[in-house]
């Protein structure tokens, strides 16, 4: 109860409402995330769980609803402080989205070449590639600077994505299915790097995924996404232990119930 | 039932006509915020450079070709046509005007739409349903200002440039096909067109590739830019924006081509200049 008092809210969501024509992907979202936390949002595939990232970040704006972040409605920034929001804030796409154009090394420092170092506002070249290079050893990809993006495998795509954030340093992180269409042991080397990061960059995470090894492995918190709504939140070991069908059902049909019952 | 179904007919005419509408509506906002975005943080140069390179230097052996060709056949065409009249002595008039005024700036404009548009409306097409265009976004770099406005400030740069570079390659062609096909003597094909080629037909020439430059850039990109559905998404928007480059620079010229006609007669008055 201590340790719950002691939680600072840095994303409150209320209300959050999207639709795209007539499908009603969001229905009055609710959610809390607290600082330092990772909170992993579990659902199936298609319940809009990457359209609710895409909210937070404000790549997408949602019909109707308020995103707080350290109290602050970001929906209602004026485009400079939204500027200064965005710099905060990183995620990590489903396809790592890196760009085609550009090589490995050139991805990595790509935001230090736009907006220099976040706490100085400028950054010399020698030390975009000398942080570039830290942030591609810190993911394992050391030497790997001169290779494009076609040249990697979807593993090494994604690490070369955290890598692209680790750089910059963001006080948030969204991750967008980290592990979906990866292997077994290159999914546990991405959920050792989430670990890794959030520890080292003391940030607050939000992770979408179906995986729920992924979830366990990453998560602090756990949510369930269905219906357009967050219908339940809580922490590993109580989340497995709420009686709602759509939570049983959602573990059954990922076969690992029992894992998660325990 | 047959409330609900006059409702819903109504519903599928109105979609596409209201769709039609709010795509015009974006396009011009597009092009609105690209302007904006260009004075207010002008891209860096090294983005330019790149842009002026792929749409300029790189089109110069199509350009060459395209204005060669025309060029030749247009001086094929004049001389055999007016030889019947005894009018050849004006081909070399007839190809540089031609060129100048219409050939030269409608043919550069649809060789780059085919080569650089339909390239860029594919490239940000992709960028699109792959997400790099959402990853810009998060790391607060804006789409427009960094994919765009570079390509809308190379294309109004080098059009102009292209389009004099064809009619240059257009009336070599045609004096190549007059003097040493035809026999035409050098100064009956060059004498005219000092005389005869006023500074009006060169500026409405570079005022349309202007024009034309503008709305390849911003049409490839803002039909890059609303392309969904993954490879096939790309496809179709990249054919689509092709398709609409072309018609639009084809009305586009008629309605240029009237307007600056029709400030013909006041130039001769405020700047005489322009019209000798």
């Amino acid at each position: 109860m201590t340790e719950k008092k002691e939680r600072k809210l840095k994303i409150r969501i209320r209300g959050l409402n999207k639709s795209y024509g007539s499908l009603h992907v969001l229905k009055d979202l609710n959610l809390d995330i607290y600082e330092g936390e990772t909170l992993v949002v579990l659902g199936r595939s298609g319940v809009g769980k990457s359209v609710l990232l895409k909210q937070i970040i404000g790549i997408e704006k949602p019909d109707s609803g308020t995103i707080e972040v350290d109290g602050v409605n970001i929906l209602k920034l004026s485009p400079s402080k939204k500027l200064l929001y965005y710099k905060q804030m990183g995620m990590l796409f489903q396809g790592a989205a890196l760009f085609d154009s550009m090589n490995v090394g050139e991805n990595t420092g790509f935001y230090l070449r736009q907006h220099g170092d976040p706490r100085t506002g400028w950054i010399t070249k020698e030390e975009i590639i000398t942080r570039s290079k830290e942030a591609l050893a810190m993911v394992d990809l050391s030497g790997t600077e001169n290779k494009m993006p076609s040249d990697l495998s979807g593993g090494m795509r994604k690490r070369a994505g955290l890598a692209r954030l680790i750089v910059y340093r963001p006080d948030t992180m969204l991750f967008d299915e980290p592990t979906t269409g990866l292997d077994p042991i290159t999914a546990m080397q991405i959920n050792e790097l989430i670990k890794k990061t959030k520890k080292e960059l003391n940030a607050t995470s939000i992770v979408v995924t179906h995986d729920i090894r992924s979830a366990l492995e990453v998560g602090d918190q756990l949510a369930l996404h269905h219906d357009g709504r967050i219908i339940h939140v809580a922490d590993k070991k109580a989340f497995f232990q709420i009686d709602d069908p759509v939570i049983q059902a959602f573990i059954e049909n990922a076969s690992v119930g029992k894992r998660g019952n325990k | 039932m047959g409330h609900k179904r006059s409702n819903s007919s109504l519903q599928i005419q109105e979609i596409p006509f209201t769709k039609w509408i709010g795509a015009i509506g974006d396009y011009f906002t597009l092009i609105f915020m690209v302007l904006i975005s260009s004075v207010k943080k002008p891209p860096h140069f090294s983005l330019i450079r790149n842009q002026l390179y792929d749409i300029g230097v790189a089109s110069l052996p199509v350009i060459s070709i395209t204005g060669f060709s025309t060029g030749i056949v247009l001086a094929a065409q004049s001389f055999f046509q007016l030889s019947g009249f005894g009018l050849t002595s004006v081909t070399g008039l007839m190809v540089a005007k031609a060129m100048m005024v219409e050939m030269g700036p409608v043919l550069t404009a649809f060789m780059i739409t085919g080569r650089v548009g339909a390239a860029m409306c594919a490239e940000l097409g992709t960028m699109r349903v792959t997400e790099q265009i959402d990853a810009l976004r998060s790391m607060a770099v804006d789409p427009l200002s960094y994919l765009v406005a570079p390509r809308f400030i190379g294309g109004i740069f080098m059009m102009p440039l292209l389009t004099v570079y064809s009619c240059f390659m257009g009336i070599i062609g045609g004096y190549i096909v007059s003097v040493y096909y035809y026999g035409m003597d050098p100064t009956t094909f060059l004498d005219p067109l000092p005389t005869h080629i006023d500074n009006f037909d060169f500026f409405s020439g570079l005022i349309k590739s202007i024009f034309f430059g503008a709305i390849i850039v911003t049409i490839s990109c803002y039909r890059g830019m609303q392309a969904h559905g993954g490879a096939a998404g790309v496809g179709r928007a990249t054919t689509n924006s092709v398709v609409i480059c072309y018609s639009v620079i084809l009305i586009s010229n008629f309605l240029i081509t009237m307007t600056l006609n029709s400030f013909y007669p006041y130039l001769q008055k405020i700047a005489p200049w322009m019209v000798k």
